[in-house]
């Protein structure tokens, strides 16, 4: 068990190089503006992928609602930073809250749902938010909300990552994302091994909503205006798309699958009708070929290298 | 009969149309063994789901340890100490066979979901403590050596002992076992029994089972409960049960 803490701070060691060497790219203007505004893309495209994962892959609850916390909490966000000029931390935190304050709303009525119809009602409550956000005159209505400060930068996205992806991973190693896990395993065996099923399916989406409405208030201090249509529930079907190209209930495979698709959607970004036939295709060949995605249930830590590097304990032990 | 582990009076479960169990009564007191039989489609499996919490009686009254357990969800009355394993053999079976029983340990671990967010407090023991625990089952149900190995994957009888194990991480007073010992051959078959004296023994356990096999439910119950069409048509020790003509005429047919 030692182990586990000696694992966490190689990892976050490997973080704070990766950060450096990027962060020093950027500064010192090696990396393009264009490669700039991708690498925070992928950052918060990290942060939705993985906090997805926790819904769909560990918990086996299929949401396609992703894109609508997100709006929440870049709608909320918005709102703090322009008009009450808050600070910026301040802005994400709430914007984090209040999604997850909806995701636990929504998701007592609608976790009682299995499979196709909670993927359904999930769909559905995206798009309430979004056209609802539409008809609100308050925060600029169909036409967006203008003039947003520029305060997300490659260190708070980087940063706000790390933490996602530390807290989701330490989430899933404990005794509640076991019971997750076993949820989307054998619901009725989970129930009768003392899980109380309910409780984890809402706090499984409350904390995925949360991260995403973090994700949110960061992607839209990125732009001068973000609209109501940037939250379409195509969106909500690209991050289930990296989702289950990384591979359902991997985090490494929610990293991987956020590099992925956003390179492919950057290089194709002259080509935009193309990108969907390239997904599509990615799609159908991953589904003959490896059904469970890049990583399906396993980390990078899993395979031989790194265990030996790690001398790994936790969830798969020698 | 006032200090029965378990007891039912008077339950009924209509499904529809259908009276999957009538006027259901029964009573198993604390460190017995007790079997449940019948033909298939008797209302056996559907007395566990009721006992469990995954039905709810249409009519009539569950205690467990005196207290009613009607209305009670599955998760509350295994957390009271009632743990069962099933016909269809529901494991986790894309986990490993270490996290299957680990999962059971849910109710007993004593830290919070910060605490294990932040890799602080008691996590670190607490983990180590399942951890320990869980390896001491799997050794007991000789599945050491496969800790890592998926569920889905043991041969059969194997995840047979697997259920138990799971079961028994629960730190249950009462243990219904749902067939265990359902296609096992005879063979496998004698090591249950034995394991299941055994871990009658150790764990100070109450154990109520389903059972097809009359060779283990004549070898080890000491009580026995015979249900057809949803009625109790006959209770008793093994020797009674052999002899009653209601039994026969259920299991063999004819006039009786």
């Amino acid at each position: 068990m030692k182990y586990l803490r000696k694992n966490d701070l190689i990892m976050l060691g490997l973080g704070l190089v990766i950060f450096a060497v990027l962060q020093t790219l950027i500064t010192e203007r090696i990396m393009s503006s264009f490669w700039q505004l991708n690498s925070i893309i992928i950052g918060i495209n990290v942060i939705m992928a993985v906090s997805l994962n926790l819904i769909n892959g560990y918990t086996g609850q299929f949401s396609l609602g992703h894109a609508g916390f997100m709006a929440v909490g870049a709608y909320v966000g918005v709102v703090l930073t322009t008009f009450f000029h808050l600070p910026f931390a301040v802005a994400l935190l709430a914007g984090g809250a209040a999604a997850g304050f909806l995701g636990f709303l929504v998701g007592i009525p609608t976790l009682r749902l299995r499979g196709d119809y909670l993927a359904i009602a999930t769909l559905g409550m995206s798009e309430i938010i979004r056209i609802s956000i539409m008809n609100i005159d308050y925060v600029g209505g169909a036409a967006g909300f203008k003039g947003i400060p520029h305060h997300t930068t490659f260190a708070w996205v980087f940063f706000i990552m790390l933490f996602s992806l530390f807290f989701i991973k330490n989430f899933v190693n404990s005794t509640d994302g076991r019971a997750c896990l076993a949820i989307r395993e054998n619901e009725v065996a989970a129930e009768s091994m003392g899980v109380n099923t309910t409780k984890y399916k809402v706090m499984a989406f409350t904390i995925g909503a949360a991260f995403a409405g973090v994700a949110g208030g960061l992607f839209a201090h990125s732009f001068y205006l973000i609209s109501p249509n940037s939250f379409t529930f195509m969106q909500s079907f690209n991050y289930l798309i990296m989702v289950v190209l990384g591979g359902l209930g991997s985090i490494t495979g929610s990293i991987a699958g956020a590099f992925v698709v956003t390179f492919i959607s950057a290089a194709l970004a002259s080509w935009p009708e193309f990108r969907m036939i390239i997904y599509a295709l990615a799609l159908i060949l991953l589904m003959f070929y490896r059904p469970q995605g890049l990583f399906g249930y396993m980390e990078i830590t899993d395979y031989g290298p790194f265990r030996k590097l790690l001398k790994k304990g936790g969830r798969k032990h020698e | 009969m006032s200090d029965a582990l378990l007891k039912a009076e008077n339950v009924s479960e209509v499904f529809g149309g259908l009276k999957a169990v009538s006027d259901f009564n029964f009573y198993i007191n604390p460190g017995e063994l007790v079997g449940l039989i019948g033909p298939n489609g008797a209302g056996k499996t559907t007395a566990f789901n009721l006992f469990t919490g995954v039905y709810q009686p249409t009519t009539g009254q569950i205690t467990f340890a005196g207290d009613s357990i009607v209305g009670l969800k599955p998760y509350q009355i295994t957390q009271r100490g009632i743990a069962r394993t099933f016909q269809n053999i529901r494991l986790f079976s894309e986990l490993s066979v270490l996290d299957n029983v680990k999962i059971a340990f849910h109710s007993h671990v004593k830290y919070g979901m910060l605490e294990a967010v932040l890799r602080m407090g008691r996590y670190f023991s607490e983990e180590e403590r399942v951890e320990e625990e869980s390896r001491r089952l799997l050794r007991i149900f000789h599945l050491d050596g496969q800790e890592n190995e998926k569920a889905k994957n043991l041969p059969y009888g194997a995840q047979r002992r697997l259920e138990i194990a799971r079961a028994l991480a629960t730190k249950p007073k009462l243990l219904l076992l749902d067939e265990p010992a359902a296609g096992m051959n005879p063979q496998e078959t004698k090591e249950l029994m034995d394991m299941i004296r055994w871990i009658r023994k150790e764990f100070g356990l109450t154990i109520l089972l389903i059972e097809h096999d009359m060779s283990l439910v004549m070898g080890i119950c000491e009580r026995i409960y015979v249900l057809e069409y949803g009625s109790t048509i006959a209770e008793g020790t093994p020797e009674e049960i052999k002899k009653n003509p209601e039994v026969i005429r259920a299991y063999l047919g004819g006039e009786g």
